[in-house]
Formats: C-alpha cells, sequence, structure tokens
C-alpha cells in the first residue's frame, strides 16, 4: 500500500457509523514508549535511529492483528504522501517534519499505526468510531503486551514508562475524542466547555486546519495527566464522564436553539447547504464552517436525503494533499479550491 | 457579573489596566474580547509551561549554590547522553532514560506540577521485570563503543563489543 492508495476514501473510524458519532467523532487512544538501551530521540544518532526503527519494524509487522500491515519510510516520503498521512490523523505533523530514519506502519483499515522514531521510539495507536475509548484501550493493551513480549522498554517502578518528554511519563497514555459541537459556538457557549476543559486537566485542540485553532467547530479533547493514575481510570473518568457531560451540554443547546430559534438554525443550514452546492471556488477553511453546518443539520433531522458518512467523507478528501493527490501532482491554491467546490458540488447534489 | 460589553454573557475576562497612573477595571465575556482583538491564552503552551518552571528552579539551585560549592542547576549534564538541564528546559525533551535519575530534583517538581501533584505510577508494569537503569546505561555506552570500533575498522573488538551487548539484553 503506497500513501496515494488512500486519499479515494476515507479512514473505517470516520465513517460516523459508531455509538454517539453524531457528537463524538471518533476515539483514539495512544501510548508512547521506548526501548531500553538506547538513547531517546533526541539525542539518538541516525544510525542508532536506523537499528531501533528496523527492530519495531521488523517486530511490529509480524504481530497478528487480523488486519493487513504497511509500512511506510516516512523519512523518504515525499511532502505531499506525508501531508496526507497527517491529514488523516495517522501520523503528526512533527513526526512528518522531522528528520532521519523513520516510519510509520499502518493497518489496512487505518484503525491502528504505529510512528517509529517520532518523539518517542514507538507510539502506537488505535482508532474507532464514535465514542469507543474502552474498546481502543483494550485493543491498545493487547498490542503493547504483544510488543512488550519481544522487546524490553524503558521503565521505572516509580516513573512507570519513560518519555522523552516528562509530561507523558507514567502511562504513556493519551486518550483523545473527536468532538463537533456546533451548537455550543453558536450560542455562545464554548467557553463553557473550555473552562470545563482546564478545570479537569484537558488539553483542547482544533481537529482540522493548519493552527490550533479550532475551524469549523470541530475540537480534539485529550487527557494531559499521565502518571499517579491506571490507564483504566483514565479511560474510565473520560469515557463515562468526562464526554457524557460535554455532549449533554452539545444536546442541551441543539435543544434550545431549536426550540427558541429555529428560523435561524434552519436558515444557517440551507444557505450553507446552498453554498456548497453552487459554489465554484471554495477554501478548506469554508467549507469545514459550512460543512458543519449541513452536518448538524441532517444530525438534528433538519435534511433530509445526506448521510453523515457522505459530510464526513467531504470533510477528508477535500483537503489540500487528498485533492492533489487524487490529481497525482501539486496544485496550487486557487485549483484546489476550484476541485474541492467541484467535488462538493458533484457529491451534494447527487443526494 | 455580566459582561460590560454585550451585558449578555457572563464576563469571565477581567482586566485592569493601569496607564497615567489612572487604574481601570473591565470586565467582559471571552467573545467580546475576541472581537475587540484582546488576545485571550486558553491554555499555557506546554513548552512555555516547562521553562518558565525550569527557571524558577534553576534560580532556586543557583541561589543555594555558592560556600557550599553545590553545582549550579544550569550546569547539570547526564554523563550518558550528554542532555544538560540548559537544553532540556528549552527543548523540553530528554536524552534518555537515565536522564530521570541525573535531573531527579528539578525534574521531580516539575513533574508534580504537570501531573496534577502525582509522582508514581500506578499503572501496568511490563509483563517481564525490567532490567536495572544501570544495565541500559551500559548497553548505551557499549554501543557508543561499538559504533567508533566500527569507524575505526577494528572489527576484532567490534565484535567483542557486540558479544557484550548480546549478553546484557
Amino acid at each position: 500500500m503506497k500513501p496515494s492508495d488512500l486519499s479515494n476514501h476515507i479512514s473505517q473510524w470516520f465513517d460516523g457509523s459508531g455509538p454517539g458519532a453524531d457528537i463524538v467523532i471518533s476515539s483514539r487512544v495512544r501510548l508512547a514508549r521506548n526501548l531500553g538501551g538506547y538513547e531517546f530521540c533526541p539525542c539518538l544518532n541516525a544510525s542508532r535511529k536506523r537499528e531501533v526503527l528496523n527492530k519495531l519494524k521488523e517486530i511490529i509487522l509480524s504481530l497478528d492483528l487480523g488486519q493487513d500491515m504497511f509500512f511506510i519510510d516516512v523519512d523518504n516520503s515525499s511532502t505531499l504522501e506525508q501531508d496526507l498521512l497527517v491529514e488523516r490523523h495517522l501520523i503528526s505533523r512533527q513526526h512528518a517534519q522531522a528528520k532521519g530514519p523513520r516510519g510509520a506502519i499502518i493497518a489496512q483499515n487505518e484503525s491502528f499505526t504505529a510512528m517509529i522514531n517520532e518523539e518517542d521510539h514507538l507510539r502506537i495507536q488505535v482508532f474507532k468510531t464514535g465514542l469507543q475509548l474502552k474498546e481502543c484501550w483494550e485493543r491498545i493493551n493487547q498490542v503493547d503486551n504483544l510488543i512488550e513480549k519481544q522487546v524490553e522498554y524503558a521503565f521505572d517502578p516509580e516513573y512507570g514508562y519513560l518519555t522523552a518528554c516528562p509530561t507523558n511519563v507514567g502511562t504513556g497514555i493519551r486518550v483523545s475524542v473527536m468532538l463537533h459541537l456546533p451548537a455550543l459556538k453558536m450560542t455562545g457557549q464554548i467557553e463553557k466547555f473550555y473552562n470545563a476543559a482546564k478545570d479537569t486537566n484537558l488539553a483542547v485542540r482544533g481537529l482540522f486546519g493548519e493552527g490550533t485553532d479550532a475551524v469549523g467547530d470541530f475540537f480534539q479533547l485529550s487527557n494531559q495527566v499521565t502518571l499517579g493514575y491506571s490507564e483504566q481510570q483514565i479511560v474510565d473518568e473520560f469515557s463515562g464522564f468526562i464526554v457524557p457531560k460535554i455532549v449533554e451540554y452539545e444536546i442541551l443547546a441543539r435543544e434550545k436553539l431549536l426550540k427558541a430559534k429555529p428560523d435561524m438554525l434552519d436558515d444557517k443550514i440551507q444557505r450553507a447547504l446552498g453554498v456548497l452546492r453552487s459554489a465554484r471556488l471554495i477554501s478548506s477553511q469554508e467549507a469545514l464552517f459550512l460543512l458543519s453546518h449541513v452536518r448538524m443539520g441532517v444530525n438534528l433531522k433538519r435534511l433530509e436525503g445526506i448521510s453523515i458518512a457522505t459530510i464526513n467523507e467531504l470533510f477528508m478528501l477535500t483537503q489540500p494533499a487528498h485533492l492533489q493527490m487524487r490529481q497525482g501532482h501539486e496544485l496550487d491554491p486557487d485549483r484546489r479550491d476550484a476541485m474541492r467546490a467541484q467535488i462538493i458540488r458533484s457529491r451534494l447534489c447527487q443526494n | 457579573m455580566l459582561c460590560q460589553a454585550c451585558k449578555e454573557r457572563t464576563a469571565t475576562i477581567h482586566l485592569t489596566e493601569i496607564s497615567g497612573g489612572q487604574r481601570s477595571e473591565m470586565h467582559i465575556c471571552e467573545q467580546c474580547a475576541q472581537e475587540q482583538g484582546i488576545v485571550v491564552k486558553n491554555q499555557i503552551p506546554l513548552n512555555e509551561l516547562l521553562s518558565s518552571l525550569l527557571s524558577v528552579q534553576a534560580e532556586g539551585q543557583t541561589s543555594g549554590a555558592g560556600p557550599t560549592g553545590m553545582e549550579s542547576a544550569d550546569d547539570l549534564v547526564c554523563p550518558t547522553c550528554g542532555m544538560s538541564l540548559k537544553k532540556f528546559s528549552k527543548t523540553r525533551l530528554l536524552g534518555c532514560p537515565h536522564d530521570y535519575e541525573v535531573f531527579d530534583e528539578p525534574l521531580r517538581s516539575l513533574i508534580e506540577r504537570s501531573q496534577s501533584g502525582h509522582s508514581r505510577h500506578c499503572g501496568k508494569t511490563p509483563s517481564r521485570a525490567p532490567k536495572a537503569m544501570k544495565n541500559h546505561m551500559e548497553v548505551m555506552n557499549l554501543r557508543r563503543q561499538l559504533e567508533e570500533a566500527v569507524k575505526a575498522e577494528d572489527y576484532e573488538t567490534a565484535a567483542k563489543i557486540r558479544d557484550q551487548i548480546q549478553q546484557k539484553q
């Protein structure tokens, strides 16, 4: 498999089919691990990085995870291929832009990925559609156990799994969900969400877009504390308490909007759809913003004949690297805007 | 308290401005703050937090130095990987597992603060008992020596070192 093979379809975990996927688009659990007997990546020279890469690559590719697994040599991938992997959340932007021997191993359905020689020697992650953090944790724990049979991780009885950045030490776990919160944003309550996240030591980031600003009402929420709690406790608190609370806020805000300002809501949704169905040039930022409104319209049953899967597909496939990969070559921003508008038009007018 | 600008939402941002000896206060909501171009940082970026915590730490340690001959925290360097505390405070990344011992004191307070006061791992442990840190350090050093031997084309030594590494792993 090559990165270009991915540019025409969405990742399985992004198809909007999972439990509660109208608000919680997807769940992810990541573990950070380092091999004992090697320096951490910042102090590892190229030849030892190569050694770590080869060792981990061989071990992970030999595991039976019930999926075909592919290795991608990130160091020797084109910028476009790297960007595509970043847009699909398969590797981090940092991993794409780093230097030296490094790679990624990706399961065919993209539910599992491993980054080798990112900030830590190994970062494995499992994705699932909707709110399925427990399932993600169970799965990744199995994979971690399988890898652990063959390597010795850097581990300290007091600090747990040792990581290059001390803020990941302990469990090395990062639990996160992608959230779609248009009503909280529309009703000016998004700061409540920010404050709640801050009070519970969680990090909020934008889901799409270049910077950390949340574009199009999509957010990524993740834990920051990795030490002092078991993985199970962190996952349980996140999926049993924090996420349901935010989902509840968003549902309330949606109900309130529907009750108090149904015309305003329908106007926003229909205008968004109108622009998407007729625009000839559309930037990725505008597309995200409008698709978000349409997505809410479908979830609130104010629109018929359009599926969430189609909208999710448009989010993913109209990102810059996806468009260029699909075309087979680089495109300047104007050409991308035209191509994006054309794809959106054809998909939304079919419905 | 209601936002002074829109008088609708709750004020969550409280600004105190002192200009020309005059003190003025403003209470507004986040949305109005954004509209007025007031930048609000919701979260301090991790690296800023780290470097500010470490600089406080370093100052504290430096003031404690002096006649006792205590080393300034700035000068702490890991003998295994060469990482210094100063470099770490800039990059926020450690160089090897041994750094957790070498920078024990400054790291401990940093970890406690960034981990909500926790300092002990309560999660899973590897199924096989991990070897002592000392062993890992020895292996790291041997790998370096191995590289040097290969570079110098001293294959006899290289083979010996390789056997030693294998024994230790």
